[in-house]
């Protein structure tokens, strides 16, 4: 049904919060995310070609990196994207057979990759590119939360987190539900003013993005030693330093 | 985006077969066309065969063709599922009317005639519907997109419509509807030209990924080398370089010339105002062949900004 669940206060919203600060752009979590999900609960995510130029696949997060500011202000940030699980996506209700859906228990956005005619309607209605088609197979593909992790009961509690979140060597991402505002993820946003992306466009984004701390004040420059008269081999010279020592300096000399 | 030729085709053919049939419906009973069963049946297979072959091969761009009757379940929230729906519940009045004009009776082809014409209305709003309701692509997310897709499948249905009279030698009417329909197909797109070439876009890359705060933002390195399913569909580029020549082209080969030939066709009357009109009809055709192609490459996806910045 690509009806949106109705949107009920309190109401669990699984999502990821992504940390642009320490994120280093390492992409450990879209590999991690492509073994994964390769043989889980969309598998495969077939790959094109993969041995030879032009190799390319389906991927469902994709690391990118941006420069923002200019000059001293600017920074590198490495940007992950993958899909929000947005509480008003169009990527659902524009679908005509029922395939795209979103759980109302806990807000995933998912396929059903038996009634899917692969139209690509949905990959439109996506303002983040967070759906890829599988060509081979002609049906859909996108971001599950690793729903196959997350509520698997045969592996140990610690791991029921999505294999992105698991694999960030910098702990750059959080999983968690972002309905509950004392969560961790939710207290993390409220702390660090997590972003919402292109919220302009309405599709109330579930994922948080937490922006790059602001620099510490930088150091003042380094002071050059000031040389002693005995650094002057020269007599003359070194006499010559000596009276200009104890010469008042003018006053835009001072202050260096 | 994309043109995908079946889509560009798709669009094309079935509007201009259900403005045809918008047409027939609704002037037969006026008497406004010629009313003999020859003309009515000709006019009216025509218009299927357009619809049907655009239908089918809107399916050619589908992953999975087979399963393409699951569309018409979600026409609860899904503009192409409605689209699926009115098309073919727009069948079932255009058959009957087809039955009946072979059987020759008159009320209930009328009746039928208006039905399918409203449902041919229903089917062209839905198509410009799916384009509208997609609030990534700017260009598609425009108050003239709908009307654009109506009077453009008005105009070519006219224009089909004015071909058929001129061979039964009565055209005077379709005639007329098809200048009208050329002029306001030139004023419409000149102004949704205008308009979005004026707008601003809505997303940038700054809100695309929060950073703006800091200051301008370009991309540096792309998570990919090669290219990938995102940008083949959604980062189509060769249409721009040339926009400005094919809108031209649109104008003139698809709007204007066809105006000329029906206004030359109203002169000469006879054979040579058929063949005049049947230009017509082509040249039409041929110009929201080129628009259609245009509509999408013009079109550009917020997906885009993460990869290129704009
Ligand atoms: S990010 Fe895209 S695919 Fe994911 S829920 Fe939002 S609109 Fe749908
Ligand atoms: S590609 Fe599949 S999931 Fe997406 S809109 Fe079409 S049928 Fe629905
Ligand atoms: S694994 Fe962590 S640090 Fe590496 S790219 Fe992903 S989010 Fe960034």
């Amino acid at each position: 049904m690509t009806c949106l669940p109705e949107i009920a206060p309190g109401q669990k919203k699984l999502g990821l919060v992504i940390d642009l600060d320490t994120c280093v752009g390492c992409q450990a979590c879209a590999t991690n995310c492509k073994e994964w999900n390769a043989s889980g609960h969309s598998a495969p995510l077939p790959d094109l070609k993969p041995y030879s130029a032009g190799a390319e696949g389906v991927w469902f997060n994709r690391v990118h990196s941006f420069e923002a500011g200019e000059g001293e202000a600017g920074r590198t940030v490495h940007f992950p994207r993958s899909c929000l699980h947005c509480e008003t996506p169009a990527c659902v209700t524009v679908c005509p057979t029922g395939a795209s859906y979103k759980r109302a228990e806990d807000g995933i956005v998912l396929v059903n990759a038996d009634t899917c005619i692969g139209c690509g309607l949905c990959a439109w209605a996506c303002p983040y590119g967070a759906r890829e088609m599988d060509e081979d197979e002609g049906v859909m593909k996108k971001c599950t939360l690793c729903i196959d992790r997350i509520y698997n009961e045969t592996i140990p509690e610690a791991q029921r987190q999505p294999a992105c979140v698991l694999t960030c060597p910098t702990k750059a991402r959080h999983f968690g539900d972002l309905g509950d505002p004392d969560s961790a993820v939710s207290r993390l946003v409220a702390e660090r003013g997590g972003q919402p992306l292109m919220p302009e466009l309405g599709y109330s984004p579930v994922n948080r993005y937490l922006p790059p701390r602001k620099r510490a004040t930088p150091p003042a420059k380094p002071v050059e030693d000031a040389p002693t008269h005995m650094d002057v081999k020269n007599p003359l010279l070194r006499w010559v330093d000596r009276v200009l020592t104890r010469m008042p300096a003018m006053e835009s000399e001072r202050q260096v | 985006m994309n043109p995908a030729p079946s889509i560009v085709f798709f669009t094309t053919a079935s509007g201009a077969g259900y403005g045809l049939l918008f047409w027939l419906g609704l002037l037969r009973p006026l008497g406004l066309v010629p009313g003999g069963q020859g003309f009515g049946l000709t006019a009216l297979v025509l218009a299927l065969v357009l619809v049907t072959a655009g239908l089918l091969s809107s399916t050619a761009h589908l992953g999975n063709p087979r399963r393409a009757w699951r569309a018409v379940s979600q026409w609860r929230s899904s503009w192409l599922s409605r689209e699926g729906v009115a098309a073919l519940a727009t069948y079932v009045p255009a058959g009957i009317f087809g039955l009946a004009l072979l059987t020759d009776r008159p009320g209930l082809a009328a009746a039928m005639g208006l039905l399918a014409a409203a449902g041919a209305v229903a089917t062209v709003y839905c198509t410009g519907m799916i384009y509208a309701s997609l609030p990534p692509i700017r260009q598609w997310h425009h108050p003239l997109v709908v009307p654009g897709y109506l009077v453009l499948s008005a105009f070519s249905g006219a224009a089909l419509l004015a071909m058929l009279c001129g061979f039964w030698g009565d055209g005077v009417v379709a005639v007329v509807l098809a200048l009208l329909g050329g002029g306001a197909a030139l004023v419409l797109k000149r102004a949704y030209w205008r308009a979005i070439d004026a707008a601003p876009p809505e997303a940038t890359v700054e809100s695309a990924t929060s950073l703006g705060f800091i200051g301008k933002v370009r991309p540096l390195e792309p998570p990919h080398t090669e290219t990938n399913y995102l940008l083949r569909e959604m980062g189509f580029r060769i249409a721009r370089k040339h926009a400005a020549r094919l809108r031209h082209i649109t104008l003139l080969a698809g709007f204007a010339a066809p105006m000329l030939l029906a206004l030359l066709a109203l002169l000469l009357g006879g054979g040579l105002a058929a063949a005049a009109l049947t230009l017509a009809a082509v040249l039409a055709l041929g110009g929201l062949l080129v628009e259609r192609w245009l509509m999408f490459a013009e079109a550009t996806h917020t997906v885009t900004l993460y990869y290129s910045g704009n």
